[in-house]
């Protein structure tokens, strides 16, 4: 297996490709209790268009985290009963851009990651199960449907992308999930859950060679075709609406505010660009920047405003939001302290300060196995790999942080969802 | 392997540091250990709060946020806990590890000594309190207790816990009630957080890199103007071993859509200081303490009673909760059929799945707490607070030997305390 050194941080990362195209990287934790396993498939919410050996398909929203759903039933009953009597707490999830399923437990690590690798693998749905989990989702979606932290979000995205998948739902609606069969489920395994197109993640005190094999006895033995996704025409800079507004049971308008950024790049380009966004942030609105501490105090803001950076295949953005009294002149406050950036520059200090701060706490967020191996897959789909962030770092210069706000936040590129309390009907 | 050593570092001021090169962060918390009281318990748990805003050095969020940037993006939190009787309130704190600098440069120092500066050195405005900060703290504290309705899983759990203990200092939320929280000044603020300066008990907790004699020295020097008292001491916690002879029940009506049926047991005096306490934790995981026992998988999957029903344990204080979301028309069944789970563990009628699922689970979880440094410091405050020094690993060994008869024994002993109903009201 190749073996790479992280020495800044302190890691190592063990890598091999397997004959079935399965990519495993492993990272030895001799000194840890319990393993974590994590196996994903680089097929999220936003892949709803594709051509399979030669033929395109267009399914509903909703199908990626649907069969997240139906994969943990298996011939014989359910794998997550399976992997609880052994101890692990087992679980899965559905981004936009992909699957993921996991476990961590401190006993019986190889007979639960052969489950695992096991139930993800072989697919097993009956068009009763696919009726009865209809009715399951159909019930989180309208749960989230009510959540106007969700609504903010969803809306941000429709106005910020023209016809990017990113607008929609992962979870998909009640109307369009009621388009799903057995045979789409079955489809869409075929098309995405291959080897080739999966990845495994392993963090624990576990030998990587031994995970290798454990992953070619349990899963095919040869590539199969992947299919190929298609998102679209290419995003214009310009947002698709301005400002985006509705009204909920909340006490408080909450808002989200959305930059359009740059469809990232491959490999070192695509986290240079992830640390830039971050950094910028930081500088523009974060925690210690001049103009949150500015906006706290004239009350725009309360301790619920948060932000972050955002990128996907073919669209990034960042975004902020939180409760405000008035979601426009935080708006207008951000736009000006980008505009007073691009005249006068960031602090230098400010700007070391930062760093110093980013870098602790990516450096301390590894001590999740978690995040380690969630942070792998996701940049492995990228063509990166996660850790180099720590190679990275120095070379990221005030002179980046301040280009990527003077190309981002403009008014073009700026978007304002808000959720607005419902008036009093007398 | 990780090493633990606890030492006084001033009288009524212990440290425990474990010592570990596992983590990319260290782990630093103090804590001041007061007595559960209706009185004090919403000033103590503001106090936290309060000092946290800003110091007479770092006097506003700007400067605090700037200063734990410098410390690599560290964080320091003001966290009110409730550990048996013992109300416990201070910081917990977290931080780039040394070995992890970009230079090399020691981030251990500094970080106790803003820790000691937050406690220590609070800003001050006539002698007392900030106004400012002392109004807003208490604005965010009433929200956090007004938010507890919210969550009405929460909420039955809490309320039962009032009824049943409503003479006993347990029945005192952690986060004390509203009307106490108004009641709040600064000056009066002042007042008691000088009284918890001087009197409580303080638990101060590390876990990282650095040699314990490096974190002593690091924490004596941050806490060096801690008032001296030689009579600090750790709160008592009252143990009832008998419920009374008929169980109390208590119906409430609330504009909700799921009813909650919530029952409290008293264990028969069995508590964290009996040498039958591994058997009670066990027979609490057997009965409702994970998702492979018998609330979980009979009332909850079989019989479909409820959305979900489970039981924790409060171990000093020698309860067994139960808390389940219910249609308002099963309240009988649902209750009936929780009763009748409990009988089959007081029988002893745990196949052997339940009993070793029950045992995995409970060893694996007391080991993977190793792996988390926040678990880890939760785990040992509950140590201190209880006057117990087993570890970890000790801990999680003793449940290898229990047996079915010991659960059952443990079973027999719980003695329904009081029922809690929360239902809808009628249309």
């Amino acid at each position: 297996m190749e073996k790479l050194e992280f020495t800044r941080v302190g890691e190592q990362m063990y890598h091999q490709v397997l004959e079935n195209g399965l990519n495993v990287f492993v990272f030895p934790k001799p000194e840890f209790q319990k393993g974590y396993a994590f196996f994903a498939t680089n097929y999220g919410g936003m892949d709803m268009k594709f051509i399979l050996d030669g033929e395109e398909h267009s399914t509903p929203a909703g199908v990626a985290h649907f069969l997240e759903h139906k994969m943990f039933d298996t011939e014989d009953g359910n794998a997550l009963q399976d992997l609880a009597a052994n101890g692990a707490s087992p679980n899965a999830f559905t981004s936009s851009a992909i699957t993921g399923y996991y476990f961590d437990s401190t006993e019986k690590f190889e007979e639960n990651l052969r489950i695992l690798l096991s139930f993800v693998s072989i697919p097993w749905f009956t068009q009763e199960s696919v009726d009865k989990e209809q009715g399951i989702i159909g019930q989180e979606i309208g749960m989230i449907e009510d959540n106007p932290d969700w609504k903010v979000f969803m809306n941000l995205m429709a106005a910020l992308y023209q016809n990017h998948p990113i607008r929609v739902s992962v979870a998909g609606s009640v109307e369009s999930i009621s388009h799903i069969t057995a045979e789409t489920l079955y489809a869409c395994h075929k098309a995405f859950y291959d080897p080739a197109n999966m990845v495994l993640c392993v963090a624990g005190n576990v030998d990587p060679e031994h995970i290798c094999d454990v992953a070619r006895e349990i899963l095919p033995k040869t590539p199969g075709p992947i299919a190929a996704k298609d998102y679209g025409t290419k995003e214009l800079d310009k947002v698709a609406q301005s400002v985006i507004e509705t009204e909920m049971e909340v006490s408080t308008p909450l808002f989200q505010l959305g930059y359009k950024g740059d469809a990232p790049g491959r490999g070192d380009d695509n986290l240079r660009q992830e640390l830039v966004g971050e950094l910028a942030l930081e500088a523009l609105l974060g925690n210690s920047s001049p103009l949150y501490a500015k906006l706290y105090r004239e009350g725009l803001i309360n301790q619920n405003f948060s932000y972050g950076y955002e990128s996907y295949h073919g669209c990034s953005f960042l975004c902020a939001g939180g409760e405000s009294r008035d979601p426009a002149a935080v708006r207008q406050a951000v736009s000006d302290e980008a505009a007073r950036i691009g005249r006068e520059g960031i602090d230098l200090k400010l700007w070391e300060r930062l760093k110093k701060g980013v870098y602790g706490a990516k450096v301390r967020s590894l001590n999740s196995f978690e995040n380690l191996c969630v942070g792998q897959a996701q940049a492995f789909f990228a063509g990166a790999d996660y850790l180099r962030f720590a190679n990275l770092f120095d070379g990221i210069t005030k002179e980046d942080g301040e280009g990527l706000i003077t190309r981002w936040v403009t008014e073009e590129r700026t978007a304002l969802s808000v959720v607005r309390p419902k008036e009093a009907r007398g | 392997m990780s090493q633990v050593t606890r030492r006084e570092l001033f009288p009524g001021v212990w440290l425990r540091a474990v010592h570990t090169t596992k983590f990319k962060s260290a782990y630093l918390s103090l804590t001041m250990l007061a007595p559960l009281d209706q009185d004090t318990a919403a000033a103590n748990a503001l106090v936290p709060s309060v000092l946290r805003r800003g110091s007479a050095v770092h006097p506003d969020m700007e400067s605090l946020s700037a200063a734990l940037d410098e410390l690599y993006g560290g964080a320091i939190e003001p966290v009110v806990r409730k550990k048996g009787e013992t109300q416990c309130v201070g910081f917990a704190a977290s931080f780039l590890d040394d070995a992890y600098t970009l230079k090399g440069e020691p981030i251990l120092e500094p970080a106790a000594a803003l820790l000691g500066e937050l406690l220590l050195k609070p800003l001050t405005e006539n002698g007392t309190f900030s106004t400012d900060y002392t109004a807003g703290e208490k604005a965010n504290l009433a929200d956090r207790i007004k938010g507890q309705i919210n969550d009405k899983r929460t909420y039955a759990t809490h309320r039962l816990t009032q009824l049943m203990c409503g003479e006993e200092a347990f029945g005192v939320d952690k986060l004390g009630d509203e009307a106490h929280v108004e009641a709040i000044a600064p000056d009066s603020l002042w007042q008691r957080y000088q009284e918890l300066l001087n009197t409580a008990a303080i638990e101060v907790y590390y876990c990282g890199s650095a040699e314990f004699d490096r974190v002593e020295q690091a924490l004596k020097s941050a806490l060096s103007t801690l008032p001296v008292n030689e009579n600090r001491e750790v709160p008592d916690c009252e143990i009832r071993i008998s419920a009374g002879a008929e169980p109390r029940i208590v119906e409430e009506a609330m504009d909700v859509a799921q009813g909650k049926l919530a029952m409290g047991f008293r264990t028969g005096g069995q508590t964290c200081w009996e040498e039958d306490y591994p058997a009670l934790v066990m027979c609490n995981a057997i009965f409702g303490g994970t998702t492979l026992s018998k609330l979980f998988m009979n009332v909850r999957e079989k019989l479909s009673l409820c959305y979900y029903a489970s039981s924790v344990l409060e171990k000093m204080k020698g309860l067994v909760l139960v808390s389940s979301g219910i249609e308002f028309d099963k309240y009988e069944t649902a209750r009936d059929e929780i009763l009748a789970q409990l009988d089959q563990v007081r029988k002893g009628e745990i196949e052997d799945w339940e009993l070793e699922g029950a045992r995995r689970t409970l060893i694996g979880g007391h080991l993977s707490t190793l792996d988390d440094q926040a678990r880890q410091e939760e785990f040992w405050l509950g140590q201190a607070v209880a006057g117990l020094d087993d570890t970890i690993e000790e801990t999680a060994a003793k449940f290898e030997s229990v047996t079915r008869e010991q659960v059952a024994q443990a079973a027999q002993k719980l003695e329904l305390d009081t029922i809690y109903f929360l239902k809808g009201k009628e249309g």
